[in-house]
C-alpha cells in the first residue's frame, strides 16, 4: 500500500529525514517511536501533503502512484487521513457542516453520490457512539473551545466518518489521561480492518498497550534505525532512547 | 513571493461576475453641476416649488462645504463638473406593468438572478426596480396598498404622497449634513419610499434592487422610510453594478425613521464593482444612512454585507431619542485586491434606558484597506445606556490591512459600555486541516470566513443570507489556491 524509499525531507533547508525507508500492507499497525526531534511529525507531515515540508530526494509510492504528486486534498481523497497532533479551531463553523462538508468532497471525488443531510446524520450518529463521544460536540464550532481529550475524540470521529484507506496517527496521546487515551485507542481498533493500514506515531509506549502494533520502528535523527515487533516497545521502554542512539552510532546503516 | 503569498493572491484575484452593460437609450444630462442643472432635474421630475427650494438650498451649501479628508482612504481628487447628474431610461410613458417594460432591463434582471416575474409569483417579495435613476417597475403595489403601506419611487411619493414626504424628508439627515448627503440632497433623482401605517406590521420583505447602468453617470439615490407607530418593515437593499473603467460617483441617502413601539429592519447586500485587481474603475460609495428611533420603544436594526465598491465610506447609524428605543448594526465588509473601505456606525444614545449593539466583522484580502470606525456617544439625559460593540478583523495575506477607530463618548455615569475586538490571519494551519479532510483549499477559505461572519448572517433574512454567503465566495474567489 505504501512504500517510501530513502525519503529526505528539510524544513526552512534545515534536513531533518536523512534516508528514511519504511514499507505498510493493508491490514499492518506500525508504530514508529522515537525521542523528541527525530523527525516523526516530519513525516506525518510529508505523508499528509503539507507544504511546509520540502522532499529533497527519495519517493513515497502509495496504491502504485506517486503520492509526492499529489495535493493535500487529493491524498485525502486517496484515502491517507493525519489525525493531528494539535487538532485546529475554526470558529464559527459547526462540526457537524465541517464533517459533511469533508465527506462529501471526499465522495464527490471518488464519484460516490453526496449524502444528504438525513443519511448523513444518521451515519454521524453511528460514528459518534462508536468514538464515544458527547453527541454535543457535533452543533459546536470545530475543535473551539473542546478539552484537549475532546479534540482527539473528535480526529478520531473524522477518521471514522472518511473512513480512510492509510491512517497516521501523530502523537494521538499527547495530552490525553488514561481514560481519554483508551477511548481513543479504542476508537483506532475498532475502525481498524484487513483492508486498511494505520501509522502510529508516538513518543511513549503507552498508547501501545492499547493499541497494539505489528511492527515497531524507531527513528533517530531522520533515519529508522531499528525496527521489531511490539516487544521493541517495551525494551525502549525500560531502556530509554539512549539505548538505540548509542546502537544506531554502532549499527550504521538502518534495516 | 513565498507559495503561499501566490496561492493567496490567485484566490482572492476572482474576476467580477456581474459585469455587462446593458444597452438601453438614456436621457443622460449634460456634465457639470450648477443651479441651472439642479433645477433641470426638479423640472424634469415635475416635482414642486418647494421641493426645488430644498434642493437649491442644498446645493448652496454643498458650494460652501469641503469633501471630507478624515476617511482612512485615497483616490484621485473628484472632478465634480465632470460628472452628469441625471440620467434616466428612455420610454414613451411609464409602464403599467411588466408587460410594458424594456425586455432587455428584465434580461438585465435574469442576469443578476432576479426574475422579477418568478419573484412575483413565487418569493413574496416587492421589488421597487431602480434602474439608474427611475423606478421603472413596481411590483406588489396593489396589495400593499390595501394595507394601507405605501412602497414606491420616491418621484411618486413625491407627487402622490407630498405632506409624508415634506414631513420626514431631512428629518433625520438634514441636507447639510455631510458632503455627500448635501450633493445629494441637491441633486438626487429617484430612490424609494415607504410608510407603513399605525400598527401594521407589513407581511413581506420589501426589496429594492439598485444598479448602476448608464457609463460616467453619478447615481444619487434617496430612500425614504417611515414607520408609524406599532409599524413593523424590513427592508433589502442589493446592488450589482456592471464593469466599466471610470470611476463612478455613488452619494446615497437613506433616512429612516420609527416611531414609538415601531420596528424597521434594514438589510444591504452591495456588490458594486469593485474596480480590476490593479484598482482601475469601480465605484466610489460614499454614502450617509441613518435612523432615528424617535418613539419609544422603537427599534431600528442595520444588517449589511459589504463586499464591492472601489472605496466604501458608509456608516449607517442610529439616533436613540425614544426612551427604551434599540439601535443595531450588524455587519460584513470584505475588501479585496486594491479595494478600500471605511466603515462603521454612530449609535447615539439620548433617550433613557437605550440599548444598542455593534457587531463588525471586516476581512481584508489582497492589497486593500479595511477600516473601522465607530462612534458610540451617550449624551448626558441618556440614564442607563447600554452599548456592547465587538469588532473582529480577518486577515488574508500579508498584503492587507486591517485599522479599527472605536470613538467612545460617555456623558453619563449610568451607563454601561462593553468593548471586544480581536485580529486574526486565516491560517495556514487552518487551511491545511481543511485541506487533509479533503476539502479544497478555495472550499476552505469559503468556510472559514463564512464562520467568522456567522453571527452577522443570522440576522440576514433567510434567502439573503444565502445570497451573502455565496456573495462572498464570489467575492475571495482565487484569494488562496
Amino acid at each position: 500500500m505504501l512504500d517510501i524509499r530513502n525519503l529526505h525531507a528539510s524544513v526552512a533547508g534545515k534536513p531533518i529525514l536523512k534516508g528514511l525507508n519504511l514499507s505498510v500492507q493493508p491490514g499492518e499497525i506500525h508504530a514508529i517511536m522515537g525521542p523528541n526531534g527525530s523527525g516523526k511529525s516530519t513525516l506525518a507531515g510529508v505523508l499528509a501533503g503539507r507544504d511546509l515540508y520540502e522532499v529533497t530526494e527519495g519517493e513515497i509510492i502509495y496504491k502504485g502512484r506517486n503520492l509526492l504528486e499529489l495535493s493535500a486534498e487529493e491524498r485525502a481523497c486517496e484515502g491517507v487521513f493525519l489525525a493531528f497532533q494539535y487538532p485546529v479551531e475554526i470558529p464559527g463553523v459547526s462540526n457537524t457542516y465541517f464533517l459533511k462538508a469533508a465527506l462529501n468532497a471526499v465522495r464527490k471525488y471518488q464519484g460516490q453520490a453526496e449524502l444528504d443531510a438525513v443519511d448523513f446524520l444518521a451515519l454521524v450518529k453511528e460514528k459518534v457512539q462508536l468514538v464515544e463521544m458527547n453527541p454535543a460536540l457535533l452543533n459546536r464550532p470545530v475543535n473551539e473551545g473542546f478539552s484537549g481529550g475532546e479534540k482527539k475524540r473528535n480526529e478520531i470521529l473524522q477518521m471514522a466518518v472518511l473512513n480512510p484507506l492509510l491512517s497516521i496517527l501523530d502523537e494521538t496521546d499527547s495530552g490525553l489521561d488514561i481514560d481519554a487515551l483508551r477511548i481513543v485507542a479504542n476508537g483506532v481498533n475498532k475502525l481498524h480492518t484487513p483492508d486498511n493500514a494505520a501509522i502510529v506515531v508516538t513518543h511513549y509506549q503507552r498508547l501501545l498497550n492499547y493499541i497494539v502494533p505489528d511492527f515497531v520502528h524507531v527513528l533517530v535523527d531522520g533515519r529508522i534505525v531499528t525496527s521489531g515487533d511490539k516487544e521493541l516497545a517495551f525494551h525502549l521502554e525500560e531502556q530509554g532512547y539512549d539505548w538505540v542512539k548509542e546502537h544506531a552510532d554502532t549499527a550504521g546503516q538502518p534495516a | 513571493m513565498s507559495t503561499e503569498a501566490q496561492e493567496i493572491q490567485d484566490l482572492t484575484g476572482g474576476e467580477y461576475k456581474y459585469g455587462f452593460v446593458t444597452d438601453i437609450e438614456s436621457d443622460t444630462v449634460p456634465k457639470g453641476l450648477n443651479e441651472d442643472v439642479v433645477r433641470l432635474i426638479s423640472s424634469k421630475k415635475e416635482e414642486p416649488e418647494w421641493l426645488l427650494e430644498w434642493r437649491l438650498k442644498a446645493f448652496r451649501m454643498w458650494q460652501q462645504m469641503d469633501e471630507p479628508r478624515w476617511p482612512n482612504v485615497a483616490y484621485e481628487a473628484i472632478d465634480y463638473q465632470d460628472i452628469s447628474y441625471y440620467s434616466a431610461p428612455r420610454m414613451k410613458e411609464k409602464p403599467k406593468s411588466l408587460d410594458e417594460v424594456d425586455p432587455e432591463l428584465l434580461a438585465t434582471y435574469e442576469k443578476l438572478g432576479i426574475p422579477l416575474r418568478e419573484q412575483e409569483m413565487l418569493a413574496g417579495v416587492a421589488v421597487d426596480a431602480v434602474f439608474d435613476s427611475v423606478s421603472v417597475a413596481t411590483t406588489f403595489k396593489d396589495k400593499l396598498k390595501d394595507m394601507g403601506i405605501i412602497f414606491c419611487s420616491f418621484s411618486e411619493a413625491v407627487r402622490e404622497h407630498p405632506d409624508l414626504v415634506r414631513r420626514y424628508l431631512g428629518s433625520v439627515v438634514p441636507a447639510a449634513d455631510n458632503f455627500f448627503a448635501a450633493l445629494n440632497s441637491a441633486v438626487f433623482s429617484d430612490g424609494s419610499f415607504v410608510y407603513i401605517p399605525k400598527g401594521v406590521r407589513c407581511p413581506m420583505e420589501l426589496s429594492t434592487y439598485f444598479r448602476i447602468n448608464s457609463s460616467e453617470t453619478g447615481q444619487f439615490e434617496r430612500t425614504l422610510i417611515v414607520a408609524d407607530e406599532g409599524a413593523y418593515v424590513s427592508y433589502l437593499e442589493g446592488c450589482t453594478a456592471p464593469i466599466r473603467d471610470e470611476n463612478q460617483l455613488h452619494a446615497a441617502v437613506v433616512e429612516l425613521v420609527a416611531l414609538d413601539n415601531a420596528q424597521i429592519k434594514y438589510s444591504t447586500v452591495q456588490n458594486w464593482y469593485p474596480g480590476d485587481k490593479d484598482g482601475k474603475g469601480g465605484i466610489y460609495n460614499f454614502v450617509t444612512k441613518r435612523g432615528k428611533c424617535a418613539g419609544v420603544n422603537s427599534k431600528i436594526s442595520w444588517t449589511q454585507v459589504e463586499t464591492g465598491s472601489a472605496i466604501t465610506w458608509k456608516y449607517p447609524s442610529c439616533i436613540l431619542s425614544g426612551d427604551n428605543s434599540v439601535g443595531e448594526f450588524y455587519s460584513v465588509a470584505v475588501t479585496n485586491n486594491m479595494q478600500q473601505a471605511d466603515t462603521g456606525t454612530k449609535m447615539i444614545h439620548i433617550g433613557k434606558n437605550t440599548r444598542s449593539t455593534i457587531v463588525s466583522k471586516g476581512i481584508s484580502a489582497g492589497r486593500s484597506q479595511n477600516t473601522y470606525r465607530g462612534l458610540v456617544k451617550i449624551s448626558k439625559q441618556a440614564d442607563g445606556a447600554r452599548n456592547f460593540s465587538q469588532c473582529d478583523s480577518m486577515l488574508i495575506g500579508d498584503a492587507c490591512g486591517a485599522h479599527t477607530f472605536p470613538y467612545i463618548e460617555n456623558h453619563n455615569s449610568s451607563a454601561q459600555l462593553e468593548h471586544e475586538a480581536s485580529t486574526s490571519k486565516i491560517g495556514e494551519d487552518q487551511i491545511f486541516y481543511c485541506n487533509q479532510r479533503g476539502i479544497a483549499t478555495e472550499d476552505a477559505v469559503n468556510m472559514i470566513v463564512n464562520g467568522f461572519c456567522k453571527e452577522v448572517f443570522r440576522e440576514l433574512p433567510m434567502e439573503f443570507a444565502v445570497e451573502a454567503q455565496k456573495l462572498l465566495g464570489i467575492s475571495l474567489e482565487g484569494s488562496v489556491g
